[in-house]
């Protein structure tokens, strides 16, 4: 009993990279689950897009076009910004909500998730290409958990009341921004809605979001269960479309009050610059990564060589917290080289919904052609190619395991986002050396370090600079923990109690009292 | 349809009083909880709404209920007790035997304590658990008695005596949103990293203190027992709860519940006794490491005294109150009548919180006095399980005889009865609503917790002088506060000694709310964010480290 419950409540496979979970458990999917939402979700209704056009999404496993979907542009981002202002506007039943009950919406929304989760995994697949099983027991639960985290918060996000000097009461109100727009990326479709939607919801705000043109459909899907369990309208509205029209149209907008984007540096700047230019609305911001993960000689070099392999190749190595520069401690460069060799080649590339399957295709053709110039060059730069390097099947976008060693600082493939299946070993000697050369780059989403010394643990995770430091693993995620990027990673940190930070506006009460008493 | 559900609710909100006692708001929470149902899903929507009576569309009580649970709840089984004696639970509505429960003693709580405390050894499964599963078996918990609220509302009128319309709306919905809220907690309970001077890295864990004894009272027989549980379950302690001997019946089916939602064996524990024996037993266990205790202030203090005659283990206390209810008059004063009257009424007046001194100003004091008089003797008295009624039995004879007792001496010693003042009806333990007016200070009804229908009034002329009467007291758990006047809320909000001030409502309770008493009222807090501090430990954990950089 116990154990069922404990599987069923908390699935500890969420925390284990894909080759540790058994299919046994992963019910069979369908590898053609049916669409049922391709339009525009405003208001809590469906809309064509106000042009008319739509746009096919693609399986990145055969190429071929799953669906045509709405394309949304800014006529109809004015349409959802016009519903996400009315229901945000005072003496609303969204504002009026006990926060208690906005909680209890997002816990049946989790549960309704949970109860579709293996249709949403397939979907998911079929649109993403991630492997099945990895959408299933790794992305869904996390969504359901980020959910129902963020049901927990809506009432215990607490206001002080403040000792001021004078003969004054004073207090704070942890009030919601308002309209919030939020543009999200295809990696992680399902929970990168959830890190969005869970802290924006459970503070009281109200939502446009963007979804990515490459994996519109599982967002949709969800959008459907968000009036299904009773949300009301115009709290969440979910528009497909591209970036330059769709999302540009968001992170100008004068009616947005803040707006959340995950995805490139590259479009980070843009959207920084759009909020200067119009009504400076709050940004945070996700952004790239060049995540160091450094093996010391005494790290357990079993762990090291498995951690790293996930820390690399998870999700086809389109993580922005991808450990893309492995640096591995002189002594113990040369085993660890072929170890991961051996490992990578062992890795298995294929149909996302074969259960056994450890990689699907990349994304798109974009993200496949960018990441083979990035192969390219390593070869060029003079980096040793010590597996993989080119295409993986004959159609899709499948692309090999592909390791480089004796890689240099200034590569371009030690420098630049690959966001593929493609992993760079460099050698250091000291840890001042390592911290120094972890540190030298514009990025600063995440690091990891492997060593059973505690005072090298300590210090490197004090020097790194980086949102997120994890020692003797990667790539753990709790809902609990805040995640953001120093630097040129981001602005902000999502999850966790900081999450809410960013979808807050405090406002300071003082009211004059005819006398002050402690 | 929406509409249409908003009004049946009000209906009974007006019919039941709902509004009072648990909180003011709960006729809108009521609304919400109905509102956010009605759009959700077939899982929430479809069984677990009570059958409703053909004629009012009222939630009706389970007729002919089956009492299941009689039996002392350890380590996920039902056990016989070990003296053999057994605890005969009546109605007071009727005085009827209702069924017998085994009598827990100090060998019950022994075994109890002992599977609590396997429960909580290092390794155990609820040690190893997520915080977050911890989470979700209160939620689950939560579901459960959602589907069975009918129940539980309906063994909580027949063995409390409280109306079925109160238990159902009020004392449910409180048990289930404490349980969703703390549920929420399980996960958000979180240390610190600290900046120590010197080359150390410091963080602090918060852990559970352990064993937790906690003895709870009749009179919201289910929601303090769901008080005491979620928060203690929240931070991962496991527990041993005697509920009160006159009202078991509630906190076993909670007991079965706990089974059911898959608590693993030990963490909950509940022994139904009596206070001289099996709560003795729990105040002076040396391997309990906690206690908490809701009841009357003579207990608290033998609680208090236990611990440090055994094992110096950690108390709370929640305990009596003779709480003051301020009117000005530049109050709303049909308002102000009507909270009052809810304030000290609620609940047969059964309310640690009841507002039972009443303290009019001067200009309104008569007007005040007449129209209270009147919703008083508006007051409908009969079976709880009858809907239109206001007002059920008191608990128990001795409770019934206090309060006549108490009765008889505000006569003695010259307030004036304006209304009640009697027992009512040919059977079963009901007392006459009664209004006592020109009570003084120094008289015993304005002193002591009557813990009844008894309402008193006294008449105050300056905001000085109220502060000062309000806070001589021994108590300080509530006080209510009418007025129009900003300047007047915030001082007199202030200066009062009490653990909760409502301004312009009364009983205005809910689970995110910190309760709990300044002097003798108790010792720290219950519910929300303050109430896990009373269920954890902080352990400071410090490393050294080569060199330290900001």
């Amino acid at each position: 009993m116990l154990r069922c419950t404990l599987s069923r409540i908390s699935p500890a496979i969420a925390r284990m990279p894909a080759c540790f979970y058994s299919a046994a458990a992963i019910p069979a999917p369908s590898t053609q689950p049916p669409v049922h939402f391709n339009k525009l979700f405003i208001n809590n209704e469906w809309h064509d897009s106000v042009s008319k056009k739509t746009f096919p999404t693609i399986n990145p496993t055969t190429g071929e076009v799953i669906c045509q979907v709405a394309e949304g542009d800014k006529g109809d981002v004015d349409k959802a910004v016009k519903a996400a202002k009315d229901a945000f506007r005072l003496g609303s039943p969204w504002r009026r909500m006990d926060a208690s009950d906005r909680g209890l919406l997002l816990n049946r929304l989790a549960d309704r998730i949970e109860q579709d989760a293996a249709y949403l995994a397939e979907l998911e697949t079929l649109d993403n290409g991630k492997p099945y099983a990895v959408a299933y027991s790794v992305d869904l639960p996390h969504v359901v958990k980020c959910f129902r985290y963020y049901a927990g918060w809506a009432d215990k996000w607490e206001g002080k009341t403040i000792p001021i000097d004078g003969d004054y009461f004073c207090y704070t109100r942890h009030e919601p921004i308002g309209v919030c727009g939020q543009i999200i990326p295809w990696n992680f479709p399902l929970l990168m809605q959830a890190w969005k939607l869970g802290p924006a919801l459970a503070t009281g705000n109200t939502v446009v979001m963007k979804v990515a043109e490459q994996t519109p459909l599982t967002a949709l899907y969800v959008a459907h269960l968000i009036k299904e369990v009773g949300f009301p309208a115009g709290v969440v509205n979910i528009i497909s479309g591209m970036g330059p029209t769709a999302g540009a149209a968001i992170t100008s907008h004068m009616d947005v009050d803040k707006v959340a984007f995950t995805g490139s540096t590259e479009v980070g700047h843009l959207i920084q610059q759009a909020s200067g230019s119009s009504n400076l609305k709050k940004v945070t911001l996700e952004l790239g990564g060049k995540s160091p993960n450094i093996i010391m000689s005494d790290a357990n070099m079993d762990e090291a060589v498995e951690q790293a392999h996930f820390a690399l190749f998870f999700n086809q190595g389109q993580c922005c917290c991808a450990g893309s520069r492995t640096f591995v401690q002189e002594s113990i460069y040369k085993e660890f080289v072929e170890r991961s060799v051996e490992r990578a080649k062992r890795r298995v590339v294929g149909d996302p919904f074969n259960l056994s399957t450890e990689q699907g295709p990349q994304v798109d053709e974009e993200q496949f052609q960018k990441i083979l110039g990035y192969i390219s060059s390593g070869k060029r730069e003079g980096a040793k190619l010590m597996c993989g390097g080119g295409v993986a099947a004959d159609r899709g976008y499948f692309i090999q395991p592909t390791i480089f060693g004796d890689v240099q600082d200034d590569m371009t493939i030690a420098r630049e986002e690959i966001f593929g299946p493609v992993m760079q070993i460099l050698k250091f000697k000291t840890i001042e050396e390592v911290v120094e050369r972890a540190n030298d780059t514009k990025y600063g989403l995440a690091a990891a370090v492997f060593t059973k010394d505690i005072e090298k643990a300590h210090y490197i995770s004090g020097s790194l600079r980086a949102g997120t430091v994890w020692i003797n693993c990667y790539d753990v995620f709790g809902v609990q923990a805040p995640f953001g990027g120093y630097k040129a990673s981001g602005n902000g940190r999502e999850l966790g109690e900081y999450g809410l930070d960013n979808y807050t506006e405090v406002k300071t009460v003082t009211i004059k009292v005819p006398q002050k008493n402690s | 349809m929406l509409v249409k559900r908003l009004h049946w609710m009000m209906s009974v909100v007006d019919v039941d009083e709902q509004a009072v006692g648990e909180s003011l708001s709960l006729c809108k929470e009521n609304q919400q909880h109905t509102m956010s149902k009605e759009s959700s899903d077939g899982r929430y929507n479809g069984n677990k709404r009570a059958p409703a009576s053909v004629d009012t569309g009222l939630p009706v009580p389970v007729s002919d209920l089956k009492i299941e649970y009689t039996k002392i709840f350890i380590n996920n089984d039902w056990h016989n007790s070990s003296c053999g004696r057994r605890i005969p639970v009546y109605n007071p509505a009727t005085g009827e035997l209702i069924c017998e429960v085994e009598e827990g003693d100090k060998e019950d709580i022994d075994k109890a304590v002992k599977f609590a405390r396997q429960a909580f050894q290092l390794g155990s499964p609820w040690r190893q658990m997520d915080a977050s599963g911890r989470g979700r078996l209160l939620d689950e918990l939560a579901d459960l008695v959602e589907r069975d609220r009918q129940i539980l509302a309906t063994l909580e009128a027949i063995d409390s005596g409280k109306l079925f319309l109160t238990a159902y709306y009020a004392d449910l919905i409180g048990t289930i949103k404490t349980l969703r809220y703390y549920a929420g907690w399980a996960d958000k309970i979180q240390g610190k990293t600290i900046p120590v001077d010197g080359e150390y890295f410091t963080f602090t864990r918060h852990e559970p203190i352990g064993v937790c004894g906690q003895i709870i009272p009749w009179n919201f027989p289910l929601l303090m027992f769901t008080w005491k549980i979620a928060p203690a379950l929240c931070c991962g302690n496991t527990v041993v709860i005697k509920p009160a001997e006159q009202t078991p019946l509630s906190a076993l089916h909670m007991a079965a519940l706990i089974k059911e939602a898959g608590f693993p064996a030990g963490v909950v524990n509940v022994v139904p006794g009596y206070g001289p024996t099996a709560g003795h037993a729990i105040a002076h266990h040396m391997d309990i490491d906690k206690v908490a205790f809701t009841g009357s202030t003579n207990v608290g203090k033998l609680i208090k005294k236990a611990a440090g005659d055994s094992n110096l283990k950690r108390v709370t206390l929640e305990l009596g109150g003779k709480s003051p209810n301020i009117v000005f008059a530049d109050c709303d004063l049909e308002h102000a009548v009507e909270q009052a009257h809810h304030g000290l009424f609620f609940n047969q007046g059964q309310c640690c919180i009841a507002g039972s001194r009443v303290f009019v100003e001067e200009p309104i004091y008569e007007e005040f006095v007449r129209r209270s008089v009147e919703r008083a003797k508006r007051r409908v008295l009969g079976n709880p399980l009858v809907p239109g009624v206001d007002q059920g039995p008191q608990i128990d004879k001795k409770q019934f005889d206090k309060i006549l007792e108490l009765i008889e001496s505000g006569k003695r010693d010259g307030a004036k009865l304006e209304c009640g003042g009697r027992a009512w009806g040919q059977k079963g333990l009901f007392i006459q609503p009664t209004v006592f007016s020109d009570v003084t200070d120094d008289m015993r009804i304005a002193k002591e917790e009557i813990f009844g229908p008894v309402q008193q009034i006294m008449k105050f002329s300056s905001t000085e002088e109220v502060i000062k009467r309000a806070n001589n007291t021994q108590y300080g758990l509530a006080a209510g506060l009418f007025t129009n006047d900003l300047n007047k809320a915030l001082t007199i909000s202030s200066a009062l000694q009490a653990g909760t001030v409502w301004v312009n409502c009364y009983g205005a309770v809910s689970s995110q709310c910190p309760f709990g008493g300044y002097k003798m009222s108790g010792n720290g807090r219950e519910m929300g964010e303050y109430g896990l501090e009373e269920y954890t430990e902080v352990k400071t954990v410090t490393i050294k480290i080569p060199q330290k950089n900001s």
